[in-house]
């Protein structure tokens, strides 16, 4: 079973024109709709839409509460190692980028971060390492989740694709979530920004969060980077390889994330850049795509924006972030993943959703 | 000789076939669908069919149903 | 041209009928000349060797898709004897599985229907099953091999209507399969409500065959199972169910 030929299937379809040719009466009837249809979804995305962002807004709004509730999951990412053998050409960690050093946090470094991150209350975690291709990185992996499952309830992983086996290795350590974005949908561009590399098997990777499903990942969260490509169709596909692993795999809890890529080293731009408006109309045509929708967003966002994007879909926030390597534990630790906008801390990101009447939510269950 | 029909047991002459049967209870012979001894016995090879001692028929047909 | 298609075949008539509880099966045939009703269940029963024999497909017309039941069945094993002898009939390969071996309520068994299904669609047969309505069962019967999946509306016989409503519409939004809506549906605004929300078919038996004018009944069930469809083919619009905002949510975008 895969996505891909789902995708193949919309390759010669003339997406961008058809995008061009919606109406305000289509979207107009799209908005009473109870329950969408990819082409409607598409129809969401497209110019003509972005004039009906208040009233998407309202219904998003209404969808989003009736199906979640007032509260948004809390969590925060913790930097294991930025080795990586991998080339994209927009992140830091790329093998290339000889600016950042290097480093692999020890078992007593990972024993610390986590103390330190639980400390500010959180329960759930996303541990990231780069890519580093065998064996060893993977019994490491395994080792440090024997130390960080003694201070949360629910953690999420954010590294290499791995076969089912592998992921099932991990879940049997206390692995609940997989993160991991196919960055890119649109193969040239993907195959462009990922000159070198095992990550440059598209399929491989297109493929893994549907390994996640099968291996009894918990939840599973995916997305493409906003920016890299054409947005409209990169958030269209996202939203149907959401659909299609959600539609398969009943017991999983499907999510995505919408993070907006910024320069990145060697003077790297994206190309296509997403304005907020854009970022506003993605959320919103996600939401009432796919009303059950686990939407994440990160602190690549600034904090004035993210307090005014959470009633609009977004169920998971990050808080408290530092994306160094050891970041928790040495304040001067430097060379992140990606800069962040949102510095506010775990408490203060709290208080905020209380304010807006939310309820901050720090673990979402126990595994017994 | 004494065979079952239909679940019950029914004393028919040596010699008697399914045909036979069939025509002497004037069933017609649309539409029926026969099990012999368990095994389905298409129209076709009905003829070769003669009873013996001990045989368990099924004779069935289509009624309304919902 | 709208056509529902189970098996290899082409159904324009959405609406199916089961031939049970007639007072008279004549009328059958009177109602499928005049709703153009193309789908009928029937039965497989001992041929009764002491009293003269009305065969019910005197009643249905040659071109029909007869679809047999395996009423009786209790096991997945029983069903799936049935199914086989009905196929030696030479009437098609169409069966529709019910499983039930609780007499009170006449509920299917969905597990031995699974089974059931998976024998028999390997076998060829076009696998109908009646079903309660449950999305694990109905996804389990998709991967079974069903060609079309056939919740029941309310407990069979009781024209108690669409009972079972909200788990139809999942199962109608998550199935990739046609929904045939199959027991319970006592009057057409029912099957009309089925169809409007996205039903393939409906399966009525009862309700026509006990009401006082059956043929007369049999058309208002195929007019209202055609103008159901055609509501849900044309999108009905509703009303606006959000009021205007007095403090908007994208205010924040300047521009």
């Amino acid at each position: 079973m895969s996505f891909y030929p789902l995708l193949q299937k919309y390759k010669d379809f003339a997406l961008i024109e058809s995008l061009q040719k919606v109406t305000p009466q289509q979207v107009a009837a799209i908005l009473r709709k109870d329950r969408l249809q990819a082409q409607d979804f598409l129809a969401l995305l497209s110019p003509t839409a972005s004039s009906f962002l208040e009233e998407m807004a309202q219904k998003a709004n209404r969808l989003t509460i009736q199906h979640f509730g007032r509260t948004v999951q809390l969590y925060t990412p913790l930097y294991l190692s930025n080795l990586c053998v991998n080339r994209c050409l927009y992140c830091n960690f790329n093998h290339l980028n000889e600016s950042i050093n290097r480093r692999r946090l020890s078992p007593e470094e990972i024993e610390a971060e986590a103390k330190a991150i639980a400390h500010t209350g959180l329960k759930q975690v996303l541990l990231l390492t780069g890519d580093v291709p065998g064996q060893e990185p993977l019994q490491y992996l395994v080792k440090a989740l024997d130390i960080v499952n003694k201070h949360f309830t629910s953690i999420s992983i954010e590294i290499n694709a791995l076969s089912t086996d592998d992921y099932a290795l991990l879940v049997n350590h206390g692995v609940d979530g997989l993160t991991i974005y196919q960055e890119v949908y649109d193969e040239s561009t993907y195959e462009e920004l990922h000159p070198k590399g095992p990550k440059r098997d598209y399929l491989w990777r297109l493929d893994a969060p549907e390994r996640g499903c099968q291996a009894g990942m918990r939840r599973v969260n995916i997305g493409t980077l906003l920016g890299l490509h054409h947005w409209p169709t990169e958030v269209f596909f996202t939203g149907l390889h959401a659909q299609y692993l959600q539609d398969r795999y009943l017991d999983t809890e499907i999510s995505i994330s919408i993070p907006r890529i910024k320069a990145g080293p060697e003077g790297y731009q994206p190309q296509a850049p997403v304005s907020d408006r854009d970022l506003v109309q993605i959320i919103l045509a996600f939401r009432l795509f796919m009303p059950r929708l686990g939407i994440t967003l990160s602190t690549r966002e600034s904090a004035s924006l993210r307090d005014n994007l959470i009633p609009l879909g977004v169920t998971k926030l990050s808080s408290g972030v530092n994306t160094a390597v050891g970041g928790h534990i040495d304040e001067d630790a430097q060379d992140g993943q990606f800069t962040i906008s949102d510095e506010r801390s775990t408490e203060e990101i709290s208080q905020m959703l209380i304010q807006q009447g939310y309820q901050p939510v720090f673990q979402d269950w126990h595994n017994l | 000789m004494t065979v079952t029909i239909n679940g019950e047991q029914v004393e028919v002459a040596t010699g008697t076939t399914l045909i036979s049967y069939l025509k002497e209870k004037e069933l017609p012979m649309e539409g029926l669908i026969i099990e012999y001894n368990g095994t389905i016995i298409y129209q076709d090879d009905w003829e070769k069919i003669e009873f013996i001692e001990g045989d368990k028929i099924e004779i069935l047909t289509f009624v309304g149903g919902g | 041209m709208d056509k529902l298609i189970i098996g290899d075949l082409e159904i324009r008539n959405r609406l199916f009928i089961g031939s049970g509880k007639f007072a008279n099966e004549a009328i059958i045939k009177d109602i499928m000349a005049e709703t153009g009703v193309e789908v009928v269940t029937v039965a497989l029963r001992r041929v009764d060797l002491k009293n003269s024999q009305n065969n019910v497909l005197n009643h249905i017309p040659k071109e029909t898709i007869l679809m047999p039941n395996t009423s009786g069945a209790r096991t997945a094993e029983e069903a799936v004897r049935i199914a086989r002898l009905a196929r030696a009939s030479g009437c098609g390969n169409w069966i529709k599985i019910e499983v039930i071996s609780d007499n009170k309520y006449l509920l299917p068994d969905n597990n031995e229907t699974i089974k059931a299904t998976e024998i028999l669609s390997a076998e060829g047969f076009v696998v109908l099953p009646y079903m309660h309505p449950d999305l694990y069962a109905a996804k389990a019967l998709e991967k079974a091999g069903a060609a079309a999946i056939m919740p029941l509306g309310a407990p069979i016989g009781t024209n108690r209507g669409l009972k079972t409503k909200e788990i139809i519409r999942i199962l109608i939004e998550e199935c990739t399969l046609p929904i045939i809506v199959d027991a319970g549906i006592g009057k057409p605004s029912e099957a009309l409500e089925a169809m409007e929300m996205g039903a393939a078919a409906v399966l009525v038996n009862t309700a026509i065959a006990t009401a006082g004018d059956p043929l007369l009944m049999a058309k208002a069930f195929s007019q209202a199972v055609q103008a159901g469809r055609q509501a849900f083919l044309a999108q009905p619009g509703q009303t606006v169910d959000y009021a205007r905002a007095s403090s908007p949510l994208t205010g924040f975008l300047q521009d």
